[in-house]
């Protein structure tokens, strides 16, 4: 399996990347619009501010490529949230190909933000190597809505969507790569989906 | 809320596990990936790495032990020590870190840590903080790592902790130095107070002696984790132990 991992160059692509690795998976970093053309799997990770993911997604031509492909995409953490229409974060449009909107959790008392931490998941679909009752790493201050497109979800606050399916589109709120064996199985479902 | 987190802490020199009490005669407990394995497979919840001589002696990180670490386990880590710039974090978070936790170089550039929350996301800023009681109130020291250069800033914990999260700060590790190694429990006022000043995550750092004091710290004073070096390091409680001991105490944790 070929996986090519987007390096927007603002973030966290290194965990990412040994996570698959861990699992024997040829994984190459990339901005490169022909690797992710070329690849049979392309991971969107992040971490950082979703303005900036943006504007280097634009800045990189990569804006029509990630809307366009076929194969299946994973976008991790703030990479997920990318999938989506908008982020309250830095108030942008983002690539718009699950609808509803990313928006700021709110902290309250025995609710801190960010939202750091394993967190149980509720699983509602099966398919994405996951089950309820698995905990799992989370680290965010904006979470998507909760629509038809969980497949599992998490709370804090708020119903979290901690895995969504769209298509071809897989997205991760959590982290799978720091997620130990539940984190592994979801990433190995990922690459035989 | 998720489950309450259970973080071994490995003070790092040279690339080995030290320990000292009260931050003093540090001593070489082993092999830095051997610990990281044996307390992800016990099951701790996060790691933290501190470099202790680094931000002391004004060198910076050295990266190939966070990326050794980074390939071997899959939980998350944050790594702190010295970090002054930007390029020193993102090469911390190039290597396989989580998070970087800043200290010492944040009290002498404060812009620091907006720099760092604009550029990764303030859930990869984590502030380490090292707080001592003068008069009943409490306030900061700095360049803890080393006795001839740690000193009280005159800067109230309380202050200062506020400020940070302002600038962009995710959470926060409180250490209460007194309780450092000495294994006579958290102290909960404190960690009580930082946990009601902010909206972050607080862990409470410094104290722990027996699995009733991570009840105490986690039940009463609100704090999202409990950080502990001693009493792991030198198997004085088991984490798989302790874990099973704190469900039963009504608290979540991943088992």
């Amino acid at each position: 399996m070929n996986v090519a991992i987007v390096d927007l160059g603002c973030g966290n692509v290194g965990s990412v990347a040994v996570g698959f690795e861990r699992l024997g998976t040829d994984i190459r970093l990339t901005r490169d619009p022909a690797d992710l053309l070329a690849a049979e799997r392309v991971v969107l990770p992040g971490v950082g501010a979703a303005g900036f993911a943006m504007e280097r997604i634009d800045a990189l031509g990569l804006r029509d490529i990630l809307t366009g492909l076929d194969k299946p995409l994973l976008g991790i953490c703030l990479g997920m949230q990318l999938l989506f229409e908008a982020s309250e974060e830095d108030d942008i449009a983002c690539l718009g190909l699950i609808p509803g909107k990313v928006r700021r959790l709110e902290p309250g008392p025995g609710l801190p933000v960010p939202h750091m931490g394993w967190s149980r998941l509720d699983v509602r679909e099966d398919g994405a190597g996951l089950r309820s009752g698995d905990y799992v790493y989370f680290a965010h201050g904006f979470a998507a809505d909760d629509g038809p497109y969980s497949l599992a979800t998490a709370q804090h606050g708020r119903t979290i969507p901690a895995v969504v399916r769209k298509g071809n589109l897989t997205g991760a709120q959590f982290h799978p790569e720091r997620s130990g064996k539940a984190g592994a199985h979801f990433l190995r479902a990922f690459l035989s989906c | 809320m998720p489950a309450a987190r259970i973080i071994p802490c490995l003070d790092v020199r040279d690339g080995r596990v030290v320990k000292g009490v009260q931050f003093r005669d540090h001593r070489d407990v082993g092999d830095i990936v051997e610990h990281a394995l044996r307390y992800r497979d016990e099951g701790a919840d996060e790691l933290v790495f501190y470099d202790i001589s680094a931000s002391a002696e004004d060198r910076s990180l050295d990266f190939d032990w966070i990326r050794r670490i980074g390939r071997e386990i899959d939980i998350p880590f944050a790594v702190a020590g010295g970090l002054r710039s930007r390029e020193q974090a993102a090469a911390c978070l190039e290597a396989g870190a989580d998070k970087v936790s800043v200290n010492s170089p944040a009290l002498e550039r404060p812009e620091l840590i907006g720099e760092l929350a604009r550029d990764f996301g303030s859930q990869c800023v984590v502030l380490g903080v090292d707080s001592l009681a003068r008069d009943g109130a409490y306030f900061i020291h700095q360049y803890t790592g080393r006795v001839d250069r740690s000193r009280d800033t005159g800067l109230a914990t309380l202050d200062w902790v506020r400020e940070a999260v302002d600038r962009g700060a995710g959470e926060v590790v409180l250490n209460c130095m007194s309780r450092d190694g000495v294994r006579n429990g958290y102290d909960l006022a404190h960690v009580a107070a930082i946990v009601a000043a902010v909206p972050v995550p607080v862990i409470a750092s410094g104290g722990a002696g027996a699995p009733e004091h991570f009840r105490d710290v986690l039940l009463e004073s609100g704090a999202s984790g409990a950080l502990a070096a001693t009493v792991f390091h030198d198997r004085i409680i088991h984490i798989p132990e302790l874990k099973e001991y704190l469900a039963s105490c009504g608290i979540e944790m991943r088992r």
